[in-house]
């Protein structure tokens, strides 16, 4: 029991440290605001997703446990809600989509 | 939001009229609807922990008015009046701090020293004395940081 616990809660935080190293890495490298939205928005919803499930797992079958779901739920629900409002309000501001290379430059 | 609403011109690509208002999103309606309630509900989680775990009258009194904020600006001000009215927040800083120096000016009258708990004229067990004392005290503090918080941001929003 023990050992599959240990084994589910370190797939679990090791996938949840990848994604939230590709979303910072995307926050870094992608060339637009809507795009880096599009990777925090995401990516690192996922990332945390997996860590904090992970360290649910890690708790067994308590109260924390049940908290740090409540916290996956809060997460799962706000994080691309408030992305959706930042990239909703920079259109409606006026920021222009990135097309590619060639094609801004019409 | 008066204001607000000047500054920004209607952008050409936007086809359909009632998607130029800044409030008008149907995700962030539904959404800051569903979130103020569980915000609110972890302030006064937090204010009620105060005494044994992390937290407080302040942090739970910075909830309460993130759970109002939040409508304020996805809703509009207008809208969001009745869960706190605009002219109400000054007021209600007012007696909570009443509440706090009440509470330490009658403990001083009674015969102890300022928020001395052990002098307030209950008649409760000295132990749930001091604890309702406390609990007593924080009420006033979350009054006071919610509206005051609420106050400033209405100022910001010219309100």
């Amino acid at each position: 029991m023990s050992m599959l616990q240990n084994i589910v809660t370190i797939v679990l935080v090791i996938g949840g440290t990848f994604f939230m190293l590709v979303g910072s890495i995307g926050i870094n490298r992608l060339p637009d605001f809507y795009t880096r939205t599009h990777a925090s928005g995401k990516v690192d919803t996922l990332g945390i997703i997996m860590f904090l499930s992970g360290l649910a797992v890690h708790q067994g079958f308590s109260l924390n446990a049940a908290k740090l779901l409540l916290i996956i739920a809060f997460m799962a629900f706000t994080s691309p809600v408030a992305s959706h409002a930042l990239s909703r309000r920079a259109l409606l501001f006026g920021m222009k989509p990135w097309y590619g290379h060639g094609k801004d430059k019409s | 939001m008066s204001a607000y609403r000047k500054e920004t011109t209607p952008p050409p690509y936007c086809i359909d009229e009632r998607m130029k208002i800044p409030t008008e999103s149907p995700v962030l309606h539904v959404a800051s609807r569903g979130i103020a309630p569980v915000i609110m509900l972890i302030g006064l989680y937090v204010f009620f922990h105060g005494h044994y775990s992390p937290g407080g009258g302040f942090q739970g009194g910075v909830l309460l008015a993130a759970g109002v904020l939040l409508l304020r600006m996805t809703l509009g001000v207008t809208q969001s009046q009745k869960l706190m009215p605009t002219t109400l927040t000054l007021k209600l800083s007012a007696v909570g701090a009443l509440i706090f120096a009440g509470t330490g000016l009658v403990a001083l009258l009674c015969g102890g020293n300022f928020l001395d708990y052990h002098f307030l004229p209950v008649w409760f067990e000295p132990v749930y004395l001091r604890y309702y004392g406390i609990l007593f005290i924080e009420v006033g503090v979350t009054i006071t940081v919610m509206t005051t918080l609420i106050a400033i941001y209405d100022d910001l929003l010219g309100c």
